[in-house]
């Protein structure tokens, strides 16, 4: 059974319509690359599985381990595995990395029926996770996100994602911002979470990430609705002739039009 | 609107019927703040300076007077003076809670700390009131701290109660040349109390002061706090207030520069929910001979629900030229983005909305450098908003 399976998705912002009926199938363990020039409502996509409110789903279904998604509010979503990799971290000043991430995993352990970490079990896991990533440890004390620079804020999202061990890894433009180097650290930490039951969408809009962490499935998203789909060479002809090559143009310079 | 002379009948019956100090000037002291209050009445809102905050529910209530019995420690080093020693400190009688106060204080709570010494442990001054059978309490609490130079010292004022009362509070603290105090209030009154009280400051030369108001309880609270500048002083006004329901608690704070080379920073904090109202009001002056001033206030407020009120206003009168003076004011709601990003981590909505209160407030709870109070306050305000992430 997949683990995710989107059917005919529709969703807007405001009077906008965004997603125009998209389906997906995710089986467990898959990585699936979503590609597509700006506005084609990739990121649409993304925040609208992990609960946005700001979009509104105006029709279709997704069903997510058996279970109906999009009855779900964001935190249920996240207990149940499903898990949002930031296109841009929020910054919250005021609550520590360490305490915010201790709060979200206890919260989903509990959900899961599993122990409460205390402080002493919750440091060594944030160590072990945190060398994966080669963060500085000095970022667990200071503020969420606050005063990170971009490639440490990508770090800490694949980080926190280390920690919370989700089913369903969403990535959202995870590699933009980021130089070759922070680019290398990120998509290796990525990889090292990969496993046959963890699913993972790869939200992209430049092929380049995908060289670090290859898919098993290439989507092109346009104008909010999957035009193309195919194995991990899809990402590399359109590295090569384009979104222009499918006969797909910039679509923010459309409606700026 | 019932007439100022009704309203204060009942506090000239008390103040004839009362036993004269056994000290004449103190009782001079007494009678003549005693006719301001009668000149002035209770302020209504036509007086700019009571604009947003309406005393009628004081004015109009019949009140006992109570003996003002506070909980004090004195560390090793202070003195405590003795009461006849008391003339007129700081606040003139141009307040009229400041005059009602004076009028009907039965003693005083007068501390110096000498010359040069260097106090660690805070002086703490704490103040439980309880309403009994009959008509309810009013106490009038009054404290002069005089630093001598070059002295360290930390106060830490608390009032709490039960049920309904009328505290009206007058501290004065006057600080020697190179002293460095902290001080600090924390208002936890009942939910059904009104608390008016009146900090005033006087400043030596390059006195280091730093007052944190927090405000939590009562029906209705007005905090004034002023402080005079002397050349090279410094001098932190911070504050936080926390109401709901149909709290009202107003701040108005004047930051005097007096001498060239003050420098102030003043940072107050407000969070409202329900119907609850706010005032703040900073003014800050800074007069002729006053250059190279640098001062800064800021005042924040986070806003939970569509009905609570604030009215935030700066007041700067600057007479120098040679200064820079910033202010900033801002009203906002909980941070969406946040709340999502908290949300997609697997924390409750209202988990989520009370640590994004809690960070609000946690830059002025952050500054609070006695440690114990710190802790207490981190304590009340977790409750607090747990309480309100419940609903």
């Amino acid at each position: 059974m997949a683990l995710l399976e989107i059917k005919n998705l529709h969703a807007k912002v405001g009077d906008r319509e965004i997603l125009k009926g998209i389906s997906l199938s995710v089986d467990p363990g898959e990585v699936h690359a979503i590609m597509g020039p700006n506005g084609s409502g990739k990121s649409t996509l993304a925040q609208v599985l992990a609960g946005r409110e700001l979009y509104v789903v105006t029709g279709g279904e997704v069903v997510y381990d058996g279970k109906d998604l999009l009855a779900m509010a964001p935190e249920d979503r996240a207990r149940e595995g499903i898990f949002l990799a930031f296109q841009y971290p929020v910054e919250i000043p005021g609550v520590s990395n360490m305490y915010f991430l201790k709060a979200a995993l206890n919260t989903i352990r509990k959900h899961r029926g599993l122990e409460e970490y205390d402080a002493m079990d919750f440091l060594n896991l944030v160590r072990e996770k945190m060398k994966l990533m080669e963060m500085d440890q000095a970022l667990l004390n200071r503020p969420v996100n606050t005063g990170f620079s971009g490639g440490e804020k990508k770090r800490n999202e694949i980080f926190q994602m280390a920690v919370l061990e989700p089913k369903l890894a969403i990535l959202d433009e995870t590699d933009s911002g980021l130089d070759i180097d922070a680019l290398r650290t990120v998509a290796s930490g990525v990889n090292a979470l990969r496993s046959p039951d963890r699913s993972m969408i790869v939200v992209t809009h430049y092929q380049r990430l995908l060289n670090y962490i290859v898919p098993d499935f290439v989507h092109v998203l346009s104008q909010g609705k999957i035009v193309k789909s195919g194995g991990k060479e899809l990402a590399l002809e359109l590295e090569e002739s384009g979104y222009a090559g499918l006969g797909i143009e910039d679509e923010e310079e459309v409606a700026r039009a | 609107m019932t007439a100022v002379s009704e309203q204060t009948g009942q506090w000239l019956e008390e103040f004839t019927n009362q036993k004269p100090f056994d000290t004449p000037a103190r009782e001079e002291l007494r009678r003549a703040a005693f006719s301001r209050f009668l000149e002035m009445g209770f302020p209504t809102t036509h007086n700019e300076e009571w604009r947003f905050t309406n005393v009628a529910p004081i004015a109009r209530r019949h009140f006992q007077r109570q003996l003002w019995e506070p909980k004090v420690e004195l560390p090793a080093g202070v003195e405590r003076l003795p009461e006849h020693e008391y003339r007129n400190w700081l606040v003139g009688e141009q307040h009229p809670f400041v005059a009602l106060n004076s009028a009907f204080m039965l003693h005083v709570v007068m501390l110096r700390v000498p010359r040069g010494a260097v106090i660690q442990e805070p002086i703490r001054i704490s103040n439980y009131a309880c309403q009994n059978a009959g008509d309810p309490p009013v106490v009038h609490p009054r404290i002069v701290i005089v630093v001598g130079a070059g002295a360290h010292c930390t106060i830490v004022e608390t009032y709490a109660g039960t049920g309904t009362y009328f505290t009206n509070a007058v501290t004065e603290i006057v600080a020697g040349d190179r002293a460095v105090v902290d001080h600090y209030k924390l208002q936890r009154e009942s939910l059904e109390a009104f608390h008016v009280a009146t900090l005033q400051a006087q400043l030596g030369r390059s006195t280091n002061f730093s007052t944190h108001n927090i405000s939590l309880g009562a029906a209705l609270a007005r905090n004034d706090v002023g402080a005079v500048l002397a050349e090279g002083s410094e001098a932190t006004l911070n504050g936080l207030y926390i109401a709901g329901g149909t709290q009202h608690v107003d701040n108005h704070t004047v930051i005097d520069h007096a001498m060239p080379h003050g420098t102030s920073h003043e940072l107050y904090k407000g969070i409202l929910d329900g119907k609850a109202e706010a005032v703040f009001n900073g003014r800050i002056i800074v007069r002729k001979d006053a250059q190279k001033t640098d001062s800064k206030q800021t005042n924040k407020n986070l806003v939970l629900s569509d009905n609570a009120v604030i009215n935030t206003k700066p007041e700067l009168q600057i007479l120098a030229d040679d200064v820079r003076c910033t202010h900033g004011a801002t009203i906002g709601q909980l941070d969406a983005e946040a709340m999502f990003y908290l949300q997609s981590r697997g924390i409750g909505k209202g988990d989520a909305r009370s640590l994004l209160t809690y960070a609000f407030a946690q830059d002025v709870v952050d500054r609070i450098k006695v440690q114990s109070l710190r802790d207490s306050l981190e304590r009340v305000l977790f409750e607090k908003f747990h309480e309100h992430s419940e609903q």
